[in-house]
């Protein structure tokens, strides 16, 4: 864990106005990227400087959660928090647990351990279900119906009964309009490009407005404009919308549009910032090269632990320890 | 249970059936087909026909239905709209009872055109009420969509889930006394034969085949064949995980 105290920098109180949301624009696509010293004398301030609203509950909160696939712990004991209508970048390389990690919080992965609260009650819960969306890293529809049919029936799940067929109306409308495939609606979903596909995806998830968003990697094979366009809806909605919005990405320059970031790597926690303070703190001008320098650090770490494992282990053989200081010169830091 | 959530089910999956025509077209034409070749396969010898077709009439119902549900559930499950209903407020008898009202009602199409071939104009002598014939066919219909639903749990993928066919419908063909009645087979088959829920499905339809009215043998193999796909639509229910690995 970076830092808990970091929650009280820029980006992480909602509510009232903190000091630092003058330098950090919430509603823009790319928050500030520049490192003025008055940012950083703010996030500076004491936590206390700020008591946040009501609504203060962290959308998310885990406690040493552990996740077991097979024989593979896949994620290792995390203590985060997400706040509410902010979005947080959950980053990491391939295969380091983001999925995973996503599915716990829907409720869909079996064998988690600790705690892991969403929207106040515990993950799985029944009452979390029409509260959630979520947006797996495939697109989730069904192929052999049009965008509009597909959206009508899982309407029909969410705002059952012919009493809520006007709220369908309305929301399948604006789900189209959101994701801008009303021009596509009479298209069927398995005839259209991989982009507008996993839009029809992010469509369904944003149908019934959850308080939580969950997306699994949205971005990846999008070209730049729609990128763009994408992250401009995610901001619109946490903001107009009030939406928790948890997304993952591997690419680290989208990392910069998020408020608040967790780095994720072989299923630790390498830091839970804003991007701001990851790169002051990492002394680093991008927040991928704060990632580059904190899993290098993490890997030396655990070349140390290695090593001093199997110096113990060998008692204290003279020719094993010199081998092993020569490794450690020879390996780059 | 929601029975709104339910018929939005249905009508979902009859939706992705119709841009599917050519599905609709083998699943309602393929037994008319067949039964025409049988008629006059059995040209020299009507009894014959009369028998095995009151049996088909029974038996094409269930394979129809195992096949496209197993294939259908698979889908389902492969493409990530499972787990995403089931992280939604959908019950999982809903999703279940959805399918099963959808291929149901193919179902009924399915038998009312064999049926109504078979009677008028393939000259198939049944003494019992036609509408018997339809009852015994709508149940095994719903024991396949019920046996598909629970076999494509153990199909990794779609190749796997047609093997199920041969392994699950097969022997159930040569036990269930389509062949030879099954008070001639080896003690062990017959045995066999009597736990088999297609047994009771061909038995049903020898009923209304030669009684005019409804028998106590009738009534206990429809109540067989009908628990038997509550009981395999359950246990399907129980292969719907929110939770997996």
């Amino acid at each position: 864990m970076m830092n808990k105290a970091g929650e009280a920098g820029p980006g992480a109180a909602d509510g009232a106005v903190p000091p630092a949301a003058l330098t950090t624009p919430t509603t823009s696509a790319t928050p500030a990227t520049s490192d003025t010293p008055a940012p950083l004398a703010a996030s500076d301030a004491p936590a206390t400087s700020h008591t946040p609203a009501a609504s203060d509950t962290p959308a998310i909160a885990a406690t040493a959660l552990t996740v077991v696939r097979g024989d593979r712990t896949v994620l290792r004991g995390l203590d985060f928090t997400v706040p509410r209508g902010r979005i947080t970048g959950l980053l990491g390389p391939s295969g380091c647990g983001k999925t995973t990690l996503m599915r716990a919080i829907v409720g869909t992965q079996a064998q988690v351990t600790g705690t892991l609260d969403v929207l106040s009650r515990p993950a799985g819960h029944p009452a979390l279900r029409s509260r959630i969306g979520y947006v797996t890293q495939a697109p989730s529809v069904y192929d052999d119906l049009t965008v509009r049919q597909n959206l009508d029936y899982f309407a029909a799940v969410l705002l059952p009964g012919r009493a809520q067929r006007d709220e369908r109306r309305t929301a399948v409308a604006r789900a189209l309009a959101d994701v801008d495939l009303t021009t596509h609606a009479d298209a069927l979903a398995g005839r259209l490009s991989g982009g507008q596909r996993s839009r029809v995806s992010l469509a369904v998830a944003l149908l019934g407005t959850p308080e939580l968003l969950v997306l699994d990697e949205p971005t990846v094979g999008l070209d730049p404009v729609l990128r763009r366009d994408l992250w401009d809806l995610f901001h619109r909605i946490a903001a107009d919308r009030d939406t928790t919005i948890l997304v993952s990405s591997h690419v680290m320059d989208e990392a910069e549009r998020c408020h608040r970031l967790l780095l994720l790597r072989e299923g630790e926690l390498l830091a839970e910032d804003t991007p701001e303070d990851l790169r002051r703190r990492n002394d680093t001008a991008t927040v991928e090269d704060a990632f580059l320098h904190l899993v290098d650090a993490a890997a030396a770490r655990a070349r140390a632990r290695t090593e001093t494992g199997a110096r113990t282990e060998t008692e204290t053989g003279a020719r094993t320890e010199t081998r092993t200081r020569t490794r450690t010169e020879e390996t780059p830091s | 249970m929601n029975g709104a959530r339910t018929l939005a089910t249905a009508a979902r999956v009859l939706r992705q059936l119709r841009h599917d025509p050519r599905s609709i077209a083998l699943m309602l034409l393929v037994p008319c087909l067949m039964l025409v070749l049988l008629r006059y396969v059995f040209d020299g010898s009507p009894q014959t026909f009369d028998g095995i077709g009151a049996s088909l009439l029974g038996i094409f119902p269930l394979i129809t239905m195992f096949l496209v549900t197993s294939i259908a559930t698979l889908r389902e499950r492969t493409s990530g709209t499972l787990e995403r209903l089931l992280a939604m407020p959908l019950g999982k008898a809903d999703l279940i009872a959805g399918y099963a009202l959808a291929f149901g009602l193919v179902a009924v199409v399915q038998s009312l055109l064999a049926t109504g071939l078979a009677l008028w104009f393939l000259g198939l002598d049944v003494i019992g009420s036609p509408w018997l014939l339809l009852l015994v066919a709508l149940l095994d219909a719903l024991l396949g969509t019920a046996l598909g639903l629970f076999v494509s749990a153990f199909a990794a993928s779609e190749f796997q889930a047609v093997q199920f066919m041969p392994a699950v419908i097969f022997p159930q063909l040569l036990l269930c006394g389509l062949f030879t009645p099954r008070d001639r087979m080896a003690p062990a088959l017959e045995a066999l034969s009597d736990v088999l829920p297609m047994s009771y499905a061909v038995d049903g339809m020898n009923q209304v085949l030669r009684h005019t009215d409804v028998t106590a043998d009738f009534l206990r193999d429809s109540l067989v064949v009908a628990g038997c796909a509550v009981l395999v639509l359950a246990l399907g229910a129980a292969t719907l995980r929110r939770r997996t690995a």
